[in-house]
């Protein structure tokens, strides 16, 4: 073996010239760049099928792609409130909110943790909700007075207190009446399920009253 | 999941449902299994729309969901399936299959439940009636025979149903009892297969109360799948071959349908009397003629059928897994051929057959000049399309005492050009949106102008008017329009053809899975 070491040490298994490069030589240059973004083609591209059938799953495709932006699957985040509020915010009710789901999935075929609750929308009540709000306002804002002010214009401002809220309740009254009279005239509208408000109605009782004085004219 | 099969399910989403369910879906891809409030902290969404865009994945069986790692009591934890989000680019392809098999009633179904996931099968039924009916003029009820939906529920074909329990509801499989009212008169059904619905125009169906809550039904695409590798075996049949070759072989995989399980290697055993029994007549095909044809086909070298016994006038089966290999490696083939030309084509062919060969026996074989030949083969090599396999003679790996041997492995090759196929269509997809974008204020404009001459046509406006309106486009921009609309329409049919290369390597590399 060691004898045919020495003999067989400059043959390769594979012929030197194959590699491109002979002995001694230097190895080709590197190339320092990273390959091209759009690396030249060698051969053009095959053109691609066309035909009847291409062309239906064409139209498919598109229409499938369009037709998913509508629907309630599609979620789009709602838009974060910018600094100033616009006066279009108003007309732009169809910015989805976040916390409640357009379409209703089987709720027993999901986790539980998915659920979300989806709130409708709650009537407002004529009067009812300024009130609410007014009340707790007035209350906070009593408070914070009261706390900074003296005993004796505490007692001043305790009477002027019990004066507001006696209005207030006036004022709540008056308008709880108010809904019971539309509520009443809404009943009586109801009840005769007729386009005419009842009151305007003339059933012609009045008609022949009037005319007996003159009997001279004649009557159409 | 690679990083390309990660980027383009994130596209394929972000196409179908937004960004948020985009963003959620690409994450929990990432991380793999993840509890609600994990991914809606790492994600940094508010919680509520993480939940939605989980109910919309899970809706659409692209995410399942479990009991965690900390068993029943812990929280639920979230997983992406993502085969189900790349079948999401099939869908025109789903679609067509059932048109061309069941007519436009199946076509619809199939539509509507591909894009909702999952439904029951009375809110499918008034859908499609709904769409069907629309279509038509004023006055006409529609006699809806729901046999067309039997029919694609019977065969056993595109949609399978999935019930809540399937143990404490055995006849959920049959089609139920469905009770449309419409226009204040009861309409009553029968149950199980002939089951005749007349929906009419306007029917009001909100108050209906059908039997069938908690039965979904989903777009079974194993079957689709099966049909789609069924179709692509005939026709190279019928490419190699001739017509009266794939007829036989289409009646041989048609008797098998039911028979054979999903991912078998054969069909089963068809002898050859009844093959020329289920043969149709309008083929014309005698006895000894079939005789022929069947042995040419199995002394064919794709080896698409087989015989495996001589009862019955001689056994025959297909081939399925190595007919789904050799047309994989067609694929590949034809890809060197059409990316490196016909002699690089050539040495990827020998070095497939041969195995392993060194440099100077591949510029033998393949009577190629020694200096392309070289050429050719390294850019092959350097495309990884060709692997090189070292055989020492010594223990250490001394260049001068090994051996180079060029060898091509057909599957690493077939996933590898897989993976390149899903960048393919990412770059497709990416591309799309880009010219989308760099065009949108021309066809926001186009869309206005279109509506406004909707609308004046709809009031019956004079011709001066619209084509004063149409003049609002000048032609450049109209030329502009043009050659948008035709590069997206090239751009979508190429998405769709490569989906088809997508279907073959994937159906060749899933089977060498199960076989194993």
């Amino acid at each position: 073996m060691a004898g045919s070491r020495g003999r067989g040490r400059s043959q390769f298994t594979f012929s030197v010239d194959a590699l491109g490069f002979g002995r001694g030589d230097s190895l080709p240059t590197s190339a320092q760049t990273p390959s091209p973004l759009f690396p030249p083609m060698q051969f053009r591209p095959v053109p691609l099928h066309a035909g009847e059938e291409v062309d239906y799953m064409l139209a498919l495709k598109q229409e499938l792609r369009a037709s998913s932006k509508n629907l309630p699957f599609h979620i789009k985040a709602a838009r974060t409130k910018t600094d100033v509020a616009r006066y279009s915010d108003k007309y732009q009710n169809g910015e989805p909110k976040n916390n409640c789901i357009e379409w209703s999935p089987d709720w027993s075929r999901m986790p539980k943790e998915l659920c979300i609750k989806v709130r409708k929308p709650r009537k407002t009540v004529i009067g009812a909700k300024p009130q609410l709000t007014r009340k707790p306002k007035v209350a906070a804002g009593k408070e914070e007075v009261l706390q900074k002010l003296e005993t004796l214009e505490k007692r001043e401002e305790e009477q002027h207190s019990e004066e507001e809220e006696d209005e207030e309740k006036k004022k709540q009254n008056d308008e709880e009446e108010e809904p019971d009279a539309d509520e009443d005239y809404d009943e009586e509208e109801i009840e005769d399920e007729t386009d005419y408000i009842m009151s305007y109605f003339d059933n012609g009782e009045d008609f022949g009253a009037d005319s007996d004085d003159n009997m001279d004219e004649a009557v159409y | 999941m690679t990083a390309q099969e990660v980027r383009l399910c994130g596209l394929l989403l972000q196409e179908h449902f937004g960004n948020v369910v985009e963003k959620v879906g690409t994450h929990l891809i990432r991380s793999g299994v993840l509890t609600l409030r994990a991914l809606a902290h790492e994600t940094k969404l508010p919680l509520d729309l993480v939940k939605k865009s989980l109910c919309v994945l899970v809706q659409h069986g692209m995410c399942t969901f479990g009991a965690g790692r900390r068993g029943p009591a812990g929280p639920v934890e979230y997983r992406i399936n993502c085969e189900h989000i790349f079948h999401m680019l099939r869908y025109p392809r789903y679609i067509y299959t059932a048109k061309s098999l069941y007519g436009d009633t199946g076509e619809l179904i199939v539509e509507e439940i591909l894009q909702r996931g999952q439904m029951t099968m009375s809110s499918t039924v008034k859908t499609v009636a709904d769409r069907l009916t629309h279509n038509m003029p004023e006055g006409q009820s529609m006699d809806y025979t729901g046999s067309s939906s039997s029919g694609a529920v019977d065969t056993p074909l595109p949609v399978a149903t999935q019930p809540t329990e399937p143990e404490s509801n055995p006849d959920c499989y049959k089609l139920p009892y469905i009770n449309l009212t419409g226009q204040g008169k009861r309409r009553r059904s029968s149950e199980g297969g002939e089951a005749e619905q007349r929906a009419a125009k306007k029917a009001r169906t909100d108050n209906s109360e059908c039997g069938d809550d908690g039965i979904y039904w989903q777009v079974n695409f194993q079957r689709f799948h099966l049909h789609f590798r069924d179709q692509a075996i005939i026709s190279a049949v019928s490419c190699k071959l001739d017509q009266t070759s794939s007829e036989i072989v289409r009646t041989m995989l048609r008797m098998s349908e039911v028979t054979t399980p999903a991912h078998a290697a054969f069909t089963q055993a068809l002898s050859a009397n009844e093959i020329f029994r289920a043969l149709q007549s309008s083929y014309n095909i005698a006895r000894p003629n079939l005789d022929q044809y069947l042995s040419l086909l199995v002394d064919d070298p794709m080896e698409f059928v087989g015989k495996t016994g001589d009862s019955g006038g001689g056994m025959y089966v297909v081939n399925l897994h190595r007919a789904l290999a050799n047309l994989a490696r067609a694929t590949l083939e034809s890809v060197v051929q059409e990316r490196f030309g016909s002699r690089s084509a050539r040495i990827f062919r020998l070095l497939l057959r041969k195995r392993h060969l060194e440099q100077k026996q591949v510029e033998d074989f393949a009577m190629i000049p020694a200096k392309e030949a070289k050429d050719m083969l390294y850019t092959l090599l350097s495309e990884n399309l060709v692997q090189l396999q070292e055989i020492p003679k010594t223990p250490d790996y001394a260049p001068s005492r090994t051996f180079y041997l060029y060898t091509v492995n057909q599957l690493p090759t077939a996933r590898l050009l897989l993976q390149h196929c899903y960048k393919t269509v990412c770059n497709l997809i990416e591309r799309r949106l880009y010219e989308t974008k760099e065009n949108k204020r021309l066809l926001e404009k186009s869309q206005r102008i279109e509506a406004i001459l909707a609308s004046l046509q709809a009031t019956g406006a004079e011709a001066a008017q619209l084509t004063e309106v149409e003049e609002m486009i000048t032609v450049p921009e109209r030329q502009q329009l043009e050659s948008l609309r035709h590069h997206i329409n090239k751009l979508d049919s190429s998405e769709n053809q490569v989906d088809e290369t997508i279907f073959l390597l994937e159906s060749y590399i899933n089977s060498t899975k199960t076989s194993r």
